[in-house]
């Protein structure tokens, strides 16, 4: 559901005639992958999953998606901020330490 | 087997905001902005005065979302609002909603010249403020929209913010502007509503935010929601609409009003309050709920 | 078709035969006509634009800035504390690449408050990255706004079309409207590479760090050093179109010069009188007017100072601390290059003191008799 047509790399200049005139963006933020900002994770049990949207609604980072009408946890920008665990109505999302 | 229903979402899939920006985990004001576009569309201009969205939204060259945004100076959310409005329609363009986006610094506080300006003219723009009630891109520091009580790093709790929160509603209230609403981040699907009927209307149209921020509020990120709602039930930051400055809708009127007390616990920042702190705000979020309801009633 | 207008009319006709689209401002004398003839000129449909009645300088600016990005050609006016509210976006036009068009009034900064003129506001302006175009006729001001637009917008940096406070602004003189026609024949619709819409997103303007913004800003000068060039070419074609050139500066009667005046606005005019005045009593005077100062016209003042035996610069503001910032950078031009003129600096004429002739004359007095400039500052006309 991340649609953005921009490009998804980091962007680096290797020089000025390839800096545009008006400073502005070029590509999306995508490159930046925030998933290394947690040090808890959460872990959705879809057997006990109601399928209410509420954690799809209330993720800032918009790291939950819906795959085949359930949640899927994008555990590539996930920060663990765990609203999604704490906002569950049926309880069924934990927040697991990170291995190191 | 489990019989697997269909997902009915209560707001639009599409994301105009994608992932990878810079927020703090549990941040409010990305929420707010996650549902705002989602009202609004991609036909959306937006113009970031200094605030925390200057940074959440990502460093040049890139940007975390897919309408046009112009960074403008921290006071002219609104000004910068009212001339790119004035500018697109000179060159053909009348659909492009534009949006002033500010925190409570730029609209409260050092915005709220330009703020006043542009609705006292009416420009055709939607400014929103959302509030997490403090100066908290520059580290924490007071605004006059922090609340009462409250530590920041410039009100150390010897000397917390003894001052009342600006009814910044009220001002724009005086203003006489087509709509205005207070919104809340914890109840997205009546943000939705709201700029959704907003975005149909010509002239100012206010938007008051409420957006926890856990880094500020020292509070727990997963409890950014929670706040949300205790703060409608709690009467503090009531949800509510006015039209033309005179005709108020209260959204939601709890039946039973939860007391203050529940939610200052949960905040770091109010930790130092005593009792007859709390008291007292207690007392003050009787009389401006009595107030509100009031002014309903007329 | 002419008319008999004054200075701030003829930045309010410069700004509807540019048919600027966007004008937001606000009041100040002594440019309070110019807003004036705007909104009526508005009213009356003679100019199609839109003009937000902002409630501070500062917010004209924003909105100027804003409206410019969206692909529109933007005009506003002020002077002293107006220009002065709006520094902080200066810098942001520039930095932006906004080609806004401003007529600025020089208006001696307060306390104590001043309506009259000095050039301390616009020249305080120097470092933002605004082309500056300091005139000396009504005619001038309205013929260089639709120069300003053209090579603004050429190069996308803004700038600022100057008049002084009442010798100019509020001075009736003659002046020749253009055609409309010829106007847009000269000055076709704003086109920039890039601008802001929906359509195709970009944020403008963002956190940007010591990896990326050193570019930025080389390129900001890169262009500006392209607009002499550009100057020189549309100020040519104004002549081949309308009869009249707009130059860097006005050279009068510098070729045999012994002693060249530098001086800028209104003192520029009356520079010439003092020249011919001292002619006829065997000076070899000249007079140099520097129009463009920003970018500064290095080429032409190191050309034309070259066959002087002695420069010496009138100044209507100061750099308190320094000098006058005309003779500073007359100075620095000039330093090292092989013929070696000394300059003279002179500050005269602040907060409206009137600049006559005579001014010059004691001026050419001064520095005839020495043979190098002093340390001190060399005022004229203050009562000490």
């Amino acid at each position: 559901m991340n649609k953005t047509k921009k490009k998804t790399e980091k962007i680096i200049f290797e020089s000025e005639k390839d800096v545009p005139l008006v400073p502005m963006s070029l590509g999306s933020m995508l490159y930046n992958k925030t998933g290394a900002w947690r040090n808890i994770r959460p872990v959705i049990d879809t057997s006990n999953c109601l399928q209410c949207g509420i954690c799809w609604k209330f993720c800032p980072d918009v790291a939950i998606l819906i795959e085949n009408e359930f949640p899927v946890v994008d555990y590539v920008y996930c920060k663990g901020c765990g609203i999604c665990a704490e906002e569950c109505p049926s309880k069924c999302i934990a927040m697991v330490e990170e291995e190191k | 087997m489990k019989k697997e229903k269909t997902m009915k979402l209560s707001l639009p899939t599409e994301e105009l905001m994608s992932s990878g920006h810079l927020a703090c985990q549990g941040c409010a004001a990305t929420l707010a902005m996650r549902y705002v576009l989602k009202a609004l569309g991609q036909k959306t201009a937006l113009c970031i005065p200094a605030c925390c969205w200057s940074v959440i939204d990502g460093p040049f060259p890139h940007s975390s979302l897919d309408v046009p945004i112009f960074h403008c100076a921290f006071e002219t959310a609104a000004s910068s609002a009212s001339g790119l409005k004035a500018g697109l329609e000179m060159v053909g363009d009348t659909e492009t909603t534009v949006v002033a986006w500010a925190g409570d610094g730029g609209t409260f506080d050092i915005g709220i010249q330009a703020l006043s300006g542009a609705a006292e003219r009416n420009d055709d723009i939607i400014y929103v403020c959302y509030d997490n009630e403090a100066y908290m891109n520059t580290g924490i520091q007071r605004s006059s929209a922090t609340p009462y009580g409250a530590w920041t790093t410039t009100t150390p709790v010897k000397h917390f913010k003894n001052r009342p929160k600006k009814d910044i509603d009220a001002i724009m209230a005086a203003h006489r502007i087509p709509y205005q609403a207070t919104a809340n981040t914890s109840y997205p699907e009546d943000l939705f509503r709201k700029m959704k009927k907003a975005k149909g209307i010509k002239g100012t149209r206010f938007f008051h935010i409420y957006a926890p921020c856990p880094t500020g509020w020292k509070c727990r990120p997963e409890d950014s929601i929670k706040l949300g709602r205790m703060v409608v039930q709690n009467c503090m930051f009531p949800l509510y609409e006015v039209e033309n400055g005179e005709k108020y809708t209260i959204n939601i009127k709890p039946r039973e009003k939860k007391p203050v007390a529940d939610y200052i616990r949960l905040q770091g920042r109010f930790r130092h309050l005593t009792d007859a702190d709390i008291a007292y705000i207690q007392q003050e979020v009787d009389r401006n709920w009595e107030r509100l309801l009031k002014r309903a009633e007329c | 078709m002419k008319k008999v207008i004054m200075g701030n009319h003829a930045l309010s006709w410069g700004a509807t035969l540019a048919r600027a689209q966007v004008i937001a401002a606000y009041p100040i004398t002594p440019q309070t006509q110019v807003v004036e003839l705007l909104s009526e000129m508005c009213a009356s449909k003679k100019l199609d634009a839109k003009f937000i009645k902002v409630e501070s300088e500062h917010s004209a600016m924003a909105a100027c800035i804003a409206a410019s990005l969206a692909g529109a050609r933007t005009f506003t006016a002020t002077s002293a504390q107006g220009l002065t509210l709006m520094h902080e976006l200066l810098h942001w036009a520039s930095g932006g690449r906004m080609p806004v068009v401003m007529g600025n009034i020089n208006r001696a900064m307060a306390p104590g408050w001043s309506i009259w003129t000095d050039q301390n506001d616009s020249l305080s302006q120097r470092d933002t990255g605004w082309m500056q175009f300091y005139c000396a006729s009504n005619q001038e001001v309205l013929d260089t706004v639709i120069q300003a637009f053209k090579v603004s917008e050429a190069l996308m940096i803004p700038s600022m079309v100057i008049l002084d406070a009442f010798a100019l602004s509020h001075t009736y003189e003659v002046v020749e409207i253009p055609d409309q026609d010829k106007v847009d024949a000269y000055l076709p619709p704003f086109n920039p590479p890039v601008r802001l819409t929906p359509s195709d997103p970009h944020a403008f303007g963002g956190l940007t760090g010591p990896e990326h913004y050193f570019e930025l800003r080389y390129k900001l000068q890169i262009d500006m050093e392209k607009a002499p060039a550009l100057i020189e070419e549309s100020g040519r074609e104004y002549e081949r179109m309308f009869g009249r050139y707009l130059g860097e500066v006005e050279d009068y009667r510098c070729d045999d010069a012994e002693l060249i005046f530098v001086s800028s606005g209104t003192a520029g005019y009356t520079g010439r009188v003092a020249v011919d005045a001292l002619r006829q009593e065997g000076v070899r005077a000249g007079n140099l007017r520097i129009k463009v100062f920003r970018p500064f016209p290095f080429e032409r003042v190191r050309r034309i100072a070259a066959g002087a035996k002695k420069i010496a610069v009138v100044d209507r503001n100061i750099s308190y601390g320094h000098h006058g910032i005309f003779y500073q950078e007359v100075k620095s031009a000039l330093y090292g290059k092989d013929h070696g003129v000394p300059v003279f600096g002179y500050i005269t004429g602040l907060g409206g003191r009137d600049v006559t002739p005579d001014t010059f004359k004691e001026i050419a007095r001064h520095a005839l008799t020495k043979d190098e400039p002093d340390e001190e500052i060399v005022w004229i006309g203050v009562k000490k």
